[in-house]
């Protein structure tokens, strides 16, 4: 049985326009422009949801983002639903669900419930305090915590909508459409400032658009009035662009600010598809304009957090914005004379207002006036002591306060109602600005922390820097407005305002109870059900650092990030340690403001987008042939070809036979080329190659070691040399742009009178690898015009030729220890290249090879990969490879960290081989090595890099780095596995065809 | 997110670049006349300043170009950006 508490209709509230949704399971209805709170406040629901720790039934508080409570499951079950949703901000549309996240099996029915009656033994540090009991505690508890604890479930299907991510640039950015927002936006762009306005609900005016206050006017108009015909004008000014329901999370330094506009939460489930659903604006302002507004304190009593209980603001909002009464009997306790506006409110509106308690002596404003003419019973310096109801509020206890307001007198009296607003007085949004690095003052008189120390170019306008009453704001906003814009005149100048408004406010951080503190329950953030007591047990238990006391107390650790509770928090530590809130400083308030999803985080980069992959241009013929992949760097390489079903071991096996007996072919476009010319180029691969080059003549190609400055092994590659001037450098295919990078660092920092150019040409060129005894006459049958002969075109050497009428670069070089030719052609004609030779070596049963087979034969032949059998640690000495390193050249990038003494030590892990004693085990790579086995602990001396089986030895072959291991040919070693030791000989890293003949057969 | 004034292409966002260091640094002439801890000194130790900091960027997906920047570690604030070669300017 539920009410009906609409009041009036709202022009915010298209009556004709009946929307049904379902909360918890059951149908209300709603209108179009309500939110899901304040449809739900309409059907007289204030349970939406439980508190985090306790279980306690919580109601909504607010009316907007900086919602604690009623944060709900929006269309659970399906693949659009989303936790953590405030129902504050959330539209209805026909057909929404929602749910109270945190409470099993339901929200009426809770049995995390009991936590409040236990609540004695759940005090601040509960979680660090428990868990450290013996761990077995935690899998019995574990079954019931998973349950009741916890926010909202994440989908688990994938996300049907579309993100997008969007680079803004303006000159003024105006955050927040309040009436300074709309004023400031108004003014710069009238003066030809290209400006964005943006503001996180879906009607520009802030509160001031439901402004009722009847002594307030704006040439002699009331100020909501008088700013509607504002944002009528704003339609017609060039330069000016409006974004609504648009939330900005991030202000970073160098007015960079992130903000998440909302396009279709509130549109029907039909409506959604195939449009954005939220796009994240990456904005970059010349100025920035906060216009945050201010959020309503609450005041911090016992049982302050029953359903009913909200602030006063928004019972205000939601009568006179929504149309909705929050209650039928209403109670205000106020500090300030805001509550009065609000009781007004409903009184006009024939709801009854029961009475206004208000910690305060007196006021003498006209507003309290007419209140107290209204019949209002005001109750003066009177404080709620407790409050009754457990699901939805029934009374309120109300006692007399001390002139000194730390205790209560006199008798306690009973006050029904149903809903009470609370009004503590008006914090300033600094959030955005002290992301933005900019710093706070604490105004000792008006207990706000102000902005005070701009970091960029930006101002505070309005309430979030502390102006309250409208003639101060438009003052003030004036002023700043020219200084900042560097304008003279601008429409404000002459508005006349007339204001009726005391700022005269008592603060009490904590109010006295009747009961002692530690019996009552004063909540100061409700969505981690944190309350004074805690914070003062936390200083009690010593500590004394705001950011201490807040984990350990969990107080603003929520998703609103203690939007409503922060400034009590730091008054009851002021209080309690008696320090001066000043020189307590504030807690960090950390982006994003309001929790954004991970799809507009992550916009288009999802799928096949989020990390982008490279191809070759024989990728097509890869896929077609079979080919399973491996991901190297970014590309995607043939890993090798399976047939007929064979496993990866049975086709590695063959193909790496087939590439030793006749032919095999190896895409190997992937390699990084870097072209080199210039007059200084045989100059600089001296400096940065760890061997010679001067005399390496033209149309030869030489295999090259690049160390870092540390002397450790950095990159490898064949680099031939083209021309006098001109050469062409391979690098590993992971390697290729931080080479590129490296060299282009020496090149312009250290030595810049050199007379090189660098260019990446790596996907310029598709590079096709033949090798085995029959490529020399495959690649006679492609092109049957090249002299193939070993004086003509030796290993290590290259010609230039055409394929028909394609040009093609030649290369004699090998890494399997083959006969081999690397043919690059224009990338374009890759794939043409490639079936050409497939073609021309069928008679020689030419196999495709992948990565893998590569390996396994440069293996055989005790080949490094960088990366792979070196992990930037290894010096050349440490791979066997002293024969590169040069000792003629006086320097080169590395030589001098050769010599250091750690380098020099006889004790380095050096490469070696490794055979098993049993030629049909194979060891894992990254397995330990040692040399004991019934120590312990034992030395580890080193572990396997590269392991295989070696289907032309016939055996198990392994790399290894082990410590000395250059003096341990032929001992004996282990590999200590799980289930088994593996006994190990130390051998010779060149396992097959140690003099090279093949390279010539 | 910086927004840094490359002195070859104007003000670009900061993910165009790369940091690359402490600046002014110069590589040895004669690194194997150096003992070991003099060689150390140039290849391992940095000051890692609070404060007022000379720095190499590298516009890397931009004009690709090295230079310097003298930025206030402190509070991030960028005070120049000058081309490899030139002198700092005055702070
Ligand atoms: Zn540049």
């Amino acid at each position: 049985m539920t009410k009906n508490l609409r009041v009036k209709s709202s022009e915010y509230i298209d009556e004709t326009n009946r929307i049904s949704f379902k909360f918890n399971g059951k149908t209300y209805h709603g209108f179009k422009g309500d939110t899901l709170a304040s449809a739900l406040l309409a059907n007289d629901v204030h349970l939406v949801g439980r508190s985090f720790k306790y279980h306690r039934p919580r109601g909504i508080m607010t009316s907007g983002s900086e919602e604690p409570n009623a944060i709900v499951q929006i269309n659970p079950g399906t693949n659009r639903t989303e936790p953590n949703v405030r129902a504050t901000e959330i539209e209805i549309y026909e057909g929404l669900e929602a749910s109270s996240q945190n409470c099993w099996p339901s929200v009426e029915f809770d049995i995390g419930g009991i936590n409040n009656f236990l609540s004695p033994f759940f005090p601040a540090g509960f979680y660090y305090k428990t868990f450290m009991w013996p761990a077995s505690f935690w899998e019995k508890y574990e079954f019931f915590i998973r349950h009741s604890a916890g926010l909202g479930k994440s989908p688990t299907s994938s996300d049907p909508d579309i993100y997008d991510h969007r680079n803004v640039h303006c000159d003024v950015l105006v955050v927040g459409a309040g009436i300074s927002g709309i004023l400031a936006a108004k003014n710069a762009a009238k003066n030809n400032f290209k400006t964005l306005l943006v503001d996180e609900k879906n009607e520009l005016g802030g509160s001031t658009i439901f402004e009722n206050n009847e002594f307030n006017k704006i040439e002699n108009k009331s100020p909501s009035e008088w700013l509607k015909k504002e944002i009528d004008e704003l339609k017609s000014i060039r330069n000016l662009e409006i974004k609504t329901r648009t939330t900005v999370a991030a202000y970073h330094q160098y007015n960079y600010l992130l903000a998440r506009e909302n396009l279709t939460d509130h549109l029907e489930t039909k409506d959604k598809t195939n449009k954005i659903r939220q796009q994240l604006l990456k904005i970059r302002a010349k100025k920035v304009i906060l216009a945050t507004g201010a959020l309503e304190r609450p005041l911090i009593f016992n049982n302050n957090d029953r359903p009913g209980i909200m602030l006063s603001s928004a019972i205000k909002k939601y009568s006179e914005f929504y149309g909705v009464a929050c209650g039928s009997k209403n109670v205000f306790f106020t500090n300030n004379d805001s509550a009065y506006e609000s009781a007004l409110s409903l009184y006009n509106k024939g709801i009854n207002v029961e009475a206004i308690i208000d910690i305060r002596e007196q006021s003498e404003s006209k507003i309290v006036k007419k209140v107290n003419e209204a019949g209002i019973k005001i109750y003066w310096s009177h404080s709620v002591v407790n409050t009754a109801g457990y699901k939805r509020l029934n009374s309120i206890s109300v006692m007399k306060l001390s002139n000194d307001g730390t205790s209560v007198t006199g008798n306690k009296i009973s006050i029904s109602c149903d809903c009470l607003g609370v009004a503590g007085g008006w914090t300033p949004a600094v959030h955005l600005y002290t992301q933005s690095g900019s710093k706070l003052k604490f105004d000792e008189e008006k207990k706000v922390f102000l902005p005070n120390q701009n970091t960029s170019e930006q101002i505070s306008v309005g309430s979030c820097s502390g102006d309250f009453k409208i003639d101060e704001i438009i003052k003030n906003l004036n002023q700043k407005l020219k200084d900042t814009l560097n304008i003279k005149l601008t429409d404000l100048d002459n508005i006349k305002v007339e204001v009726d408004q005391e700022n005269s406010k008592r603060n009490i951080w904590l109010l006295p109870s009747d009961k002692p503190v530690g019996k009552t329950k004063p909540f100061v953030d409700y969505q981690n059900d944190a309350t004074a007591k805690d914070i003062k047990l936390a200083l009690r238990e010593g500590f004394r650092s705001i950011e201490h006391v807040k984990r350990y107390t969990t107080t603003g650790m929520g998703t609103d990030q203690g939007k409503l509770g922060n400034m009590h928090a730091l008054g009851i530590i002021a209080d309690t340690a008696g320090v001066k809130m000043g020189e307590l400083g504030t807690t960090t308030f950390r982006p994003p403001y309001t929790p954004l999803t991970f799809g507009t985080i992550v916009g288009r980069n999802v799928g096949k987008f989020f990390d982008i992959f490279r191809r070759t241009p024989m990728n097509d013929w890869h896929v077609e042939n079979n080919a399973e992949f491996e991901n190297v760097g970014q590309w995607k390489r043939a890993w090798y070809y399976p047939i007929n079903g064979e496993s990866m071991h049975q086709a590695v096996q063959r193909e790496s036979k087939a590439a030793r007996e006749s032919a095999g072919i190896l895409d190997a476009s992937t390699l990084g080329k870097i072209d080199i010319q210039g007059s200084d180029a045989s100059e600089f691969l001296n400096r940065v190659y760890t061997n010679a080059w001067s005399k390496l003549a033209v149309g030869k190609c030489r295999y090259g070691l690049m160390l870092n400055e540390d002397g450790m092994v950095y990159d490898d590659g064949v680099t031939t040399r083209l021309g006098e001037n001109h050469y062409i450098m391979t690098t590993t295919t992971g390697g290729a742009a931080n080479v590129l990078g490296k060299l282009e660092d020496y090149l312009q920092t250290e030595w810049p009178e050199l007379d090189v150019y660098l260019t990446s040409v790596t996907d310029h060129y598709a590079t096709a690898s033949l090798c085995g005894p029959n490529s020399k006459k495959i690649l006679k049958k492609i092109i049957p015009g090249l002299d193939l002969s070993d004086e003509n075109f030796p290993h290590m050497s290259f010609k230039g030729a055409n394929i028909e009428n394609i040009q093609c670069r030649i290369m004699r070089i090998s890494f399997t220890g083959e006969h081999s030719y690397e043919i690059n052609v224009q990338a374009s004609y890759g794939k043409d290249l490639w079936e050409k030779c497939m073609e021309a070596g069928k008679e020689f049963n030419i196999t495709p090879y992948g990565t893998e087979t590569m390996h396994l034969l440069r293996a055989e032949k005790g080949f490094i990969i960088v990366g792979q059998d070196t992990d930037g640690t290894m010096t050349p000495i440490d791979l066997q490879m002293d024969w590169i390193v040069s000792k003629k050249k006086y320097d080169f990038i590395g030589k001098r960290s050769l010599y250091r003494s750690d380098t020099m030590r006889e004790d380095r892990k050096q490469l070696v081989g490794l055979l098993t004693d049993d030629p049909n085990t194979v060891l894992e790579e990254g397995a330990q090595i040692v040399s004991e086995l019934d120590q312990s602990p034992v030395e580890m001396l080193g572990h396997v890099t590269s392991s295989y089986f070696s289907p032309n030895l016939n055996k198990s072959i392994a790399l290894a780095v082990i410590k000395s291991g250059k003096d341990m040919m032929g001992k004996k070693l282990f590999v200590p596995m799980e289930n088994k030791n593996i006994n190990v000989t130390v051998s010779n890293p060149v396992f097959y065809d140690e003099k090279n003949q093949r390279l010539n057969a | 997110m910086f927004l840094i004034n490359c002195p070859y292409c104007g003000e670009r966002d900061q993910q165009e670049f790369k940091a690359g260091g402490e600046a002014h640094i110069k590589r040895p002439k004669q690194p194997t006349e150096l003992s070991d801890d003099e060689w150390a000194e140039y290849l391992f130790m940095r000051k890692n300043i609070k404060g007022v900091q000379f720095e190499r960027w590298n516009h890397a997906h931009g004009c690709r170009k090295w230079f310097n920047m003298v930025r206030d570690t402190s509070n991030d604030e960028i005070k120049a950006t000058y081309k490899m070669g030139e002198k700092p300017p005055a702070q």
